[in-house]
């Protein structure tokens, strides 16, 4: 299985091209468990530290040793960050995928391959070069068990030498990846120069593709989605987490655990914190209502199978009104689906999550700067509006690294919400739990543990008039839902606003969200400069939609919604939204084969169905 | 003119009334043993002094779950979704762990759709009382099995359970629950010193007590139904409790009685109808359970009991302060630490 598509488009990919500098794609075709992913980070982080801009996507399968697996490691001079659809450079190291991962490749491209697999007579449309990985390995690495590992360091060296790499860099990034393990950062760098001595005396540079110092990434930092997701929650202030393993969601909680654990200690040496790894995802959505009743900021990390079973408790957080964040990172479904392969898949389900008439707000992170600030921004929003708020992250931003200005810390004091003290409520003579005061539909709360003789309300699931009473009259029930919908109307004026890329009166408008964003700005150059295409471009970072996202609606002609699944899921939500005669201007661009999304086919896509 | 005080009304060591601890008025059927067991805890609470601000009811589906309705009205309570009770309690436990947290439910709650919080629950051993109002039927749905339908008992309708039941109390002393107990919602004198009790625990309480259906389940042919239960309930001891703010000296026989010190320094002081009882005995304690099933007996009393394994929130190191309403200032690292991890990144 090829993970790319064969394909040529544009001028670029002719067989006789000039030097390629700082824009090209790099594919490295291993076996998982095999240690390569060492190698795939230094590479990446050689480039970025030489200052080109850099992203890497992790293609890997639903097993833990021995299946296929395609890292690959995009340099765009230009900031491009999203994948690459077509391969530049292949690296091919595990044999069973190694003919046709080559032959899937387009004409001028080139392959790095060890010397046995007999790569280069496939085809003669690109450039081959022949490694002998195991003659390198026996002479810099004595013991034999070790070799495996060594040699995804190798092609490093090779790597370095044909890109012209500076090996200062690389041995910057080796030594940060293998940080305090000095013999293995040792032995990994002796293979590294080996395969780049090797590359320096036999190997003659014949493809086109180089790196050059630039500029473009002093100060920034790398970091997965996951992790920032992390950082971001420590910094909101989480206190109660409660989570089931899932992939691509565990290495969030996972990061959280260890950065609560150096950062999170009182002075008294107790932890600020809780968590708490529960039975599956029922048990760990109650907790997380459970906590946010009692007034913690709490939260769980799941993925779709998860989302499924937490739908009604779901429902229970809505109708009830209490807080509590939940970070999808979405991965294909239905089902078991593809486990390691992202989508946008959860978009329609999460948005009305439980029987019953139901409505959530997401937010839409696209960066990992968003999985940082959206974490706040959740729980402030689930506390003000006393709902369950979910933050809708994917498999590409969640687990792949990518490069990023620093995070801001969040200047923002915490909004807790609606929380009536013992004191205030002495002051009030009581209260209402559900009556809407304020007329923006949250009514007030106490919590468990308030010493005051009224400060009791009873939190059910079933009906339920203002004071929280038993009620099956129809009058309460219809109050009660009408007053929810127009807190969630409300929440519109709350959520994120979309950021408005690109309104310069074009007839074609793009709306996006999430990770499709990185393709889309990719997009718009490529309709602009191929085809002569100006198009506008909105940027959704939540739901429910706001103003914003209407007006760009009514000023478009055509508007191209971007979905990486395949019900057209985000236009869907939008046709509910807006008026009927707009309905007619939506059209769909749908991704969903499980890679993350890339621009060229949202272009040919968009050309298509623009006619031209 | 001669005046007489009107008499002030009776009240615990809080200077609260037994009205102060009174609920809703219930709507289960009348007779119905969950209304006895929600008097029960009234009088438990109201005697112990607990502050009913202070005390969490949290509860699942059916008619045991609907109970807390009945009873402290000044308490915080959240009826929940089917069988999920403990996640719930777990994460108003996690915010707060200086609440007084109580779990009712029900057979079919917790032996049925429950079982798997149930289990992890008492694994955790986490501190709360865990009541199961155990009629062995589905009274909401209107009289269908539930797991813990003894063998060979039959419906209304005539329908006969042919599989063996699910013993709660036997489940929750192999799972790791350091307070197990059995009682009867006819036995008020057990079943609130029981209650009393569980309160001075701290870790996971798990009392199974039987409470007949008046409407669905206590027929002749129920093993579930008053008649059965109160021919064939053998109690194991009688228990007596002493909270540690009570002076009053229970006389016993030291021959025949075993003091177990609690958590809050009061004690509990179980008169053994047998010499050789020991509650602190975990495979004795799970024999004494199978064997009642083997003699068709209802075994009450304090099954089970361990004062020294840690709980969920000594296990958790977590601060003293609940973390619910831990300031900013603590919960959110400073700028530094900010600038300590991106420059970790770069």
């Amino acid at each position: 299985m090829a993970t790319t598509e064969f394909a040529v488009h544009g001028a670029e990919h002719g067989a006789v091209r000039g030097p390629v500098v700082n824009d090209f794609s790099i594919q490295v075709a291993t076996v998982n468990g095999s240690g390569s992913q060492s190698a795939n980070t230094v590479l990446l982080r050689a480039i970025f530290q030489m200052g080109v801009p850099v992203s890497g996507k992790n293609m890997f399968p639903s097993n833990i040793a021995g299946l296929p697996t395609w890292y690959t490691i995009r340099a765009s001079k230009k900031g491009y960050i999203a994948r690459k659809k077509e391969i530049d450079f292949l690296v091919a190291m595990n044999p069973e995928t190694a003919r046709e991962d080559t032959i899937s490749l387009a004409s001028g491209a080139a392959v790095l391959y060890d010397e046995p697999l007999k790569l280069n007579e496939l085809r003669s449309d690109v450039t081959f070069y022949a490694v002998p990985y195991d003659k390198i390995c026996a002479a810099v690495c004595s013991e034999s068990k070790l070799r495996k590992l060594v040699k995804n360091m190798i092609y490093v060296g090779v790597m370095a030498q044909l890109l012209k790499l500076d090996m200062a860099e690389v041995e910057k990034a080796l030594r940060k990846q293998f940080a305090k393990k000095v013999k293995a950062a040792d032995l990994n760098w002796n293979a590294a120069k080996a395969g780049y001595d090797y590359a320096a005396s036999s190997l003659t540079k014949a493809d086109p593709f180089t790196v050059e110092r630039m500029n473009k990434t002093t100060g920034m930092i790398i970091i997965d989605g996951n992790a920032a997701a992390a950082l971001g929650c420590m910094f909101a202030g989480v206190t109660v987490v409660t989570w089931y393993p899932i992939t691509p969601s565990s290495s969030l909680v996972e990061t959280l655990i260890d950065y609560m654990k150096e950062y999170r200690f009182g002075a008294d040496g107790k932890a600020t914190f809780a968590i708490v790894q529960a039975e599956d995802e029922l048990a760990a959505i109650g907790m997380v209502l459970g906590a946010g009743w009692a007034g913690a900021r709490s939260m769980t990390a799941t993925a779709g199978p998860g989302i499924s079973l937490m739908a009604e408790f779901a429902g229970l957080g809505y109708y009830v009104e209490i807080p509590g964040v939940i970070w999808d990172i979405q991965r294909v479904g239905p089902s078991t689906g593809l486990p390691t392969r992202t989508a946008q898949g959860d978009i329609e389900f999460v948005a009305k999550l439980s029987h019953g008439d139901t409505r959530h707000p997401m937010l839409l992170p696209c960066s990992v700067a968003e999985c940082f600030s959206m974490a706040s921004e959740a729980f402030d929003l689930t506390e003000q509006l006393q709902t369950p708020v979910f933050v809708m992250s994917d498999l590409d931003l969640g687990m792949n690294n990518w490069m990023s200005e620093p995070f801001q810390y969040p200047e923002k004091p915490q909004n807790r919400g609606k929380v009536l003290t013992a004191e205030e409520l002495e002051r009030a003579g009581g209260f209402a739990r559900y009556k809407d005061v304020d007329g923006d539909g949250v009514g007030y709360r106490t919590l468990p543990g308030t010493d005051h003789p009224q400060a009791a309300w009873f939190a059910r699931g079933s009906g339920h008039n203002e004071n929280s009473g038993y009620s099956e009259r129809p009058d309460d029930y219809a109050n009660n839902m009408d007053r929810l919908a127009h807190k969630f109307e409300n929440a519109r004026t709350l959520v994120p606003k979309p950021e408005v890329v690109r309104n310069d009166g074009n007839e074609v408008g793009i709306i996006a969200y999430g990770t499709s964003h990185h393709a889309v700005v990719e997009t718009l150059d490529q309709l602009q400069s191929e085809y002569g295409v100006k198009a506008d471009y909105l940027r959704l970072r939540a739901y429910p939609f706001t103003s914003e996202t209407h007006d760009f609606v009514a000023a478009h002609k055509r508007i191209y919604m971007i979905d990486q699944n395949r019900d057209a899921q985000m236009l869907q939500l939008l046709k509910l939204d807006i008026a009927i005669e707009e309905i007619g201007k939506l059209r769909s661009v749908r991704h969903y084969n499980g890679l993350p999304i890339d621009a060229r086919s949202i272009t040919d896509d968009i050309i298509t169905q623009e006619g031209k | 003119m001669a005046t007489t005080a009107a008499p002030q009304p009776k009240t615990n060591r809080i200077g609260l009334t037994v009205l102060d601890y009174r609920g809703g008025k219930t709507t289960l059927c009348a007779g119905c043993g969950h209304n006895a067991i929600s008097e029960r805890i009234i009088d438990a609470f109201y005697e112990m002094g607990v502050a009913p601000e202070r005390v969490i009811k949290v509860s699942g589906i059916g008619c045991s779950s609907k109970s807390p309705a009945y009873f402290m009205g000044r308490s915080h309570s959240f009826n929940s979704v089917h069988g999920r009770m403990p996640s719930v309690t777990t994460g108003a436990v996690l915010a707060n762990s200086k609440i007084v947290a109580l779990g009712v439910s029900g057979d079919g709650d917790s032996a049925s759709i429950g079982i798997g919080q149930f289990v992890h629950l008492m694994r955790r051993n986490l501190p709360m009382i865990y009541i199961i109002e155990d009629n062995g039927v589905y009274g909401l749905t209107k009289g269908q099995f539930s797991a813990t339908a003894d063998l060979g008992s039959k419906l209304k309708t005539g329908v006969i359970n042919d599989l063996p039941p699910i013993d709660t109390c036997a489940l929750a002393i192999m799972l790791g629950a350091t307070f197990v107990g059995r009682s009867f919602s006819g036995d008020k004198r057990q079943l609130q010193h029981m209650l009393k009790a569980a309160l001075a625990h701290r870790g996971t309480v798990m009392l199974d007590v039987i409470s007949p259906c008046t409407t669905f389940n206590d027929h002749e042919g129920s093993t579930k139904s008053y008649k059965f239960v109160k021919d064939h309930e053998e109690p194991l001891h009688d228990l007596n409790f002493v909270p540690h703010f009570n002076e009053i000296d229970v006389e016993y026989d030291p021959g025949t009685s075993i003091n177990v010190t609690m958590h809050d320094g009061s004690s509990l002081r179980l008169r053994k109808l047998e010499e050789d009882y020991d509650p602190t005995n975990k495979t004795e304690a799970v024999k004494r359970v199978m064997e009642s099933h083997d003699a068709e007996e209802v075994l009450t009393g304090v099954l089970y009991l361990n004062t020294t394994a840690p709980n969920f929130i000594d296990m958790i190191n977590m601060t003293d302060q609940p973390l619910a309403t831990l300031p900013e200032s603590v919960t959110r690292p400073s700028r530094a630490v900010l600038d300590e991890c991106m420059e970790a990144l770069r």
